[in-house]
């Protein structure tokens, strides 16, 4: 059997107040698109963050290509891409300057090389050169996760991590996010992780997804089995109820 | 709560928080000294605490040395010591007033703005998007800042100095009846160059202190508007302290006998 890409074991974290992972395992090999789904405070940002090495978990095993990861290892870094939840683009920064920053910051490229590879970047995001100059307060929030997305792609990552990569858009520039999503990773052939609780957009981007509740995956399995899934946290969350085996600490009238 | 706990907790989180402070001085030195320097975010930061710091620092100056100039004729005419009042003013100044007030103004306008920025770029995660980008926030965000106020502040008080001197000299010909050649002469016979030098070292310690309190603070803010609020407060009422605490160490590292 081939080896994983990307291998995690029995990953634990807890903070003074709670447990947040209580042992998550998976595997996702090169090329697929990994979605992690689950409610608020499941523990999916913590999983992505021990990952990429900003955290560091209390136990267990994160492996790319078969080597123990570090935290934060630049080496590593240099495989990796990250579009984050709002986007974290750099205030001060232009566009094209943000797209490019890896190329600028390691000497990678001059700022003329770098600032035509963000274009030829931000293109693919299907934006165009007159936005290469705008400062990130000038863009609206579709654009600004087309700037974010072509940010985590702009060295053509191995493996890019998507953090709730929908959140804040209409339905439509959600769909429209997606597609690129989709698009710009079999285009370049990147493996991904994702998390959301935005379903339509893990239908659409994952080919395999698990559930994380309470620290733990409650399921994985094929994106195109979710809905057979037989796990009733699955289908409460998918189905959007509020009665089932996930109860949320409410207030009820 | 026993209060003897609650003095002994207090006392605790204050030693805990000196700790990380030193550290992330420490860590933060570290940076400032050892390549690849990030020599466009230190210009950037040298135009933005030195020349746009001028127009405060440089009223806060002029006015203190008007002020000095007048409240010493006051107190030195009722003993007929009116010649002292160019020497008070030119020492006052440069040994104390000029690094100290400029380092307070700093305090409170780079200081805050920094530890906004830095607490902003803390809790929307671009800290967390610069590691994902192969860059070291330390290098990137504190090591610029750190060595920009040091070397930027020292500049700020020679000016603050030159305008603070200056100010006295205004209000002491045209108010006071000071003869202009007189006054200039006092000046410079009392000036020594430790007198500037000394204020000048305050100064480079100064613009240290107030990044440092700007960074550490902004750093560690917590997520919300709330938090970095918090933080930048933190930051000016912390750097204020630093510095008036500094200032009695290198004064008696200079002038005790």
């Amino acid at each position: 059997m081939n080896q994983p890409m990307i291998r995690v074991r029995d990953l634990r974290k807890s903070f003074p107040a709670r447990r947040v992972l209580d042992g998550v395992s998976f595997d996702v090999s090169q090329g697929e698109a990994f979605v992690i789904i689950g409610g608020s405070g499941s523990g999916k940002s913590v999983t992505l963050k021990c990952i990429l090495g900003l955290m560091k978990p209390d136990a267990g095993e994160i492996m790319i290509d078969g080597m123990a990861i570090r935290p934060a290892d630049t080496g590593l870094m240099a495989r990796f891409g990250m579009l984050f939840q709002g986007g974290a683009l750099f205030d001060s920064l232009a566009v094209w300057e943000n797209v490019a920053f890896r190329q600028i910051h390691t000497g990678a490229m001059t700022r003329r090389e770098a600032r035509d590879s963000a274009c030829e970047t931000l293109g693919l995001v299907g934006l165009g050169e007159d936005v290469a100059d705008l400062l990130p307060a000038e863009l609206s929030g579709g654009m600004m996760k087309r700037v974010a997305l072509a940010r985590a792609i702009s060295t053509r990552p191995d493996i890019v991590f998507l953090d709730e990569p929908t959140t804040g858009l209409d339905p439509i520039m959600a769909d429209v996010i997606n597609d690129l999503i989709v698009q710009v990773s079999r285009r370049l052939g990147i493996t991904t992780i994702s998390i959301t609780h935005d379903m339509a957009s893990a239908r659409k981007i994952a080919d395999r997804i698990a559930m994380l509740h309470d620290g733990r995956l409650v399921w994985q399995g094929s994106a195109a089995d979710i809905d057979r899934s037989g796990s009733d946290h699955v289908d409460q969350f998918i189905n959007g109820r509020a009665e089932g085996p996930i109860s949320m600490s409410v207030l009820r009238p | 709560m026993n209060p003897l706990a609650s003095i002994g907790a207090t006392f605790l989180a204050f030693l805990a928080g000196t700790g990380r402070l030193v550290l992330f001085a420490a860590l933060g030195l570290a940076s400032c000294v050892t390549p690849p320097w990030q020599f466009r975010n230190i210009g950037r930061q040298i135009i933005d605490i030195g020349y746009y710091s001028l127009p405060v620092v440089g009223l806060t100056a002029i006015f203190t040395g008007m002020v000095l100039a007048l409240q010493s004729y006051t107190g030195f005419s009722r003993f007929e010591a009116e010649g002292a009042i160019a020497g008070i003013v030119v020492l006052s100044v440069t040994r104390e007033l000029g690094p100290v007030l400029a380092g307070l103004m700093v305090a409170g306008r780079v200081g805050a703005a920094m530890a906004a920025e830095i607490g902003t770029m803390r809790v929307t995660e671009q800290i967390d998007a610069l590691m994902t980008l192969q860059a070291s926030p330390r290098r990137y965000l504190v090591a610029p800042r750190l060595i920009a106020a040091t070397l930027t502040l020292p500049v700020l008080v020679l000016v603050a100095d030159i305008i603070g001197v200056m100010g006295g000299y205004l209000v002491s010909i045209h108010k006071l009846g000071f003869n202009p050649s007189v006054y200039l002469a006092n000046t410079i016979d009392i000036l020594e160059p430790i007198d500037v030098i000394s204020g000048l070292v305050k100064a480079a310690v100064f613009g240290f202190l107030v990044a440092l309190t700007g960074c550490y603070h902004g750093w560690h803010s917590r997520r919300g508007a709330q938090g970095v609020g918090q933080a930048t407060t933190l930051a000016v009422v912390s750097g204020s302290i630093l510095i008036l605490t500094f200032n009695y160490v290198v004064t008696e590292i200079f002038f005790s006998r």
